[in-house]
């Protein structure tokens, strides 16, 4: 253990809904800048972690610290404004807002309104949107939508960026740009990706946590966790082995 | 370019309105400006839905609480101070207060829409019966009496501000009345151009993914709901003017399903096609009405069924699409430097 204060750290976090347990006793640390990626087979409770972190449910026991900082139990606004930004897992997107909209309405809030008008083009410009930016998103195509969601969330800002499947229902060559992302904005930003794909989690981590069954498995160097035996097993199996 | 145009073109529609209004006295009867008021004064109350529900995505039911606090705060203030200034300022402020109560208990209690949909509707019918039972000579405020179920008579109209002893002609009225329609319209506008108009459009959007970026879908709700609550109130009293006199049927459940109609029918998230809902419904009961043929809710139903049938968009951008498929039509022969592509967006006024 580090003596520096964690970026994120979840002490004992449980989640339950009526008789089923999604996250059970978990114990979560995640340094300044650091990437780290969640793997697990569907109902792991990944999902239900992230939705914990940024306050769209309230677990049921144990504490989320943000650097040092309880934010159990806060607003999912409150926890916004303290820096953690999220993907979901189905893209949440304002349908009848057009691409620049979104992005102007993320950023508005950390940028000056000098330099707001220049976060706005980047971001259009990192998401190869900026062909789109007048478009209304409800009319773009999934994978579109996706990188508008990736875009709003970068614009704002935050100090740890959480994502879930970015990757999902991209081209390879998307998929590919989306890691090169990644390890940009890791330079000054901490992030966490929940993803399904190993060819992404391969290009992407170091450090891989394992969540089976609302219990973190293991957490071991992208490596060791493929390598492992019981991760085959419940999950990664013929993919790996192919 | 393309947005420097547009705003030039709604500039000029609403300069023809403004010169439109100032000639209408001049060309019709007194009995028809008088009816004009009438269609302005609803037009406020359709504004104030039309930002809410069009913009805000809150449905509420009884916009009419509003206009009906506003109509008797108007004329409890108007029969104490027999001076029309602080009154309409009272018409403004006693419904954005209350709806500011009444949000913050349902938008921070989480309310979900349909139950809002239930309170707004049930908070109408406490306040008409309010109302309808204050017939006694006990229930009075000041000077003025409430008179339950009769309403209160004689109520002062407008005068120039702070001069009481100078009242507006019925002229002068609709001038006030038609300005009020304008500056609200206009006021709304700027405010879904500026920074907070558009956090009401994300929250109506997506709840979720505002709070997750930082805002806060309460308070923005709240806010607009407030916003709503006063223009209600001002329509409130630009309706007392209009007759000097106030009944409990300022909170009546019909009036309420008609605001709705008037949006619904216009068009839902436009601030143009409430306004035309109003008057042309409104202009359709008062025609039906001086007849005996057919009944006038017979006719509105049928009205409702066709748009909500055949014209599900509304009246405005339905005919905002026309427009944008004839232009489209015409300009693929003709050369492209043909016309600017916001020539196309009627955003103006009519």
């Amino acid at each position: 253990m580090t003596d520096a204060i964690p970026l994120i750290e979840t002490e004992n976090l449980t989640m339950r809904f009526g008789g089923v347990v999604a996250n059970d006793d978990i114990t979560f640390r995640l340094r300044e800048m650091e990437l780290r990626c969640l793997i697990g087979p569907n109902g792991a409770g990944k999902s239900t972690f992230f939705k914990s972190l940024t306050g769209q449910q309230i677990p049921t026991s144990g504490s989320i610290k943000f650097r040092g900082q309880s934010i159990a139990g806060k607003l999912p606004h409150q926890i916004a404004r303290m820096g953690i930004g999220i993907k979901t897992q189905v893209p949440n997107v304002f349908n009848g807002l057009s691409v620049r909209e979104h992005f102007w309405l993320a950023a508005r809030r950390k940028s000056m309104p000098k330099e707001l008008q220049r976060t706005v083009d980047e971001i259009l410009e990192l998401t190869r949107l900026t062909d789109a930016a007048e478009s209304i998103v409800g009319t773009l195509s999934h994978g579109q939508r996706q990188w508008v969601e990736i875009g709003t969330v970068l614009a704002a800002k935050p100090e740890l960026i959480l994502l879930d499947e970015p990757a999902a229902g991209m081209t390879d060559e998307e998929t590919y740009r989306t890691a090169q992302i990644i390890h940009d904005i890791n330079r000054t930003r901490a992030i966490v990706v929940v993803e399904h794909d190993m060819e992404f989690i391969r290009q992407i981590a170091k450090t891989v946590t394992v969540f089976h069954r609302g219990r973190v498995l293991m957490e071991d160097s992208v490596d060791a966790v493929l390598a492992d035996p019981r991760v085959r097993d419940i999950y990664l199996g013929k993919k790996v082995a192919a | 370019m393309t947005t420097k145009t547009a705003l030039g073109l709604q500039l000029a529609a609403l300069a023809v309105v403004i010169v439109g209004i100032a000639l209408v006295p001049g060309y019709v009867q007194i009995f028809t400006v008088m009816q004009l008021t009438l269609f302005a004064s609803m037009a406020v109350l359709a504004l104030s839905l039309a930002f809410i529900w069009g913009f805000g995505g809150i449905l509420s039911f009884g916009q009419t609480a509003f206009f009906g606090l506003g109509a008797y705060a108007y004329a409890v203030t108007a029969v104490n101070f027999q001076d029309s200034t602080p009154a309409i300022v009272m018409a403004v402020l006693v419904p954005s207060l209350f709806a500011a109560m009444l949000g913050y208990f349902t938008f921070y209690g989480r309310i979900s829409d349909v139950y809002f949909g239930v309170i707004t509707l049930t908070v109408t019918l406490i306040l008409f019966n309010v109302a309808n039972s204050t017939s006694g000579q006990e229930y009075h405020i000041g000077r003025a009496q409430l008179g339950g179920f009769n309403g209160m008579p004689a109520v002062p109209t407008f005068n120039m501000p702070f001069n009481p002893s100078a009242p507006l002609y019925p002229e002068q009225g609709w001038y006030v009345t038609a300005g009020a329609l304008v500056a609200v319209y206009c006021m709304l506008r700027a405010i879904l151009a500026g920074r907070f108009g558009r956090v009401v459009v994300a929250v109506k959007e997506n709840e979720i993914r505002a709070s997750l970026l930082g805002y806060d879908p309460r308070l923005i709700k709240l806010l607009a709901f407030t916003i709503g609550g006063g223009i209600a109130g001002l329509a409130g009293a630009l309706y007392v003017n209009w007759g000097a006199f106030v009944s409990p049927n300022v909170f009546s459940l019909s009036l309420s399903a008609q605001i709705i109609i008037w949006v619904t029918v216009g068009g839902l998230g436009t601030l143009l096609g409430p306004v035309i809902g109003a008057v042309l419904i409104e202009y359709i009961i008062s025609s039906i009405g001086s007849q005996q043929v057919v009944n006038a809710n017979l006719v509105l139903g049928a009205v409702l069924l066709i748009f909500v049938l055949l014209l599900p968009k509304g009246l405005v951008p339905t005919l905002r699409h026309l427009a944008l498929e004839v232009l489209h039509r015409f300009r693929k022969p003709a050369a492209p430097e043909a016309a600017p592509p916001a020539a196309a967006q009627p955003l103006g006024s009519k």
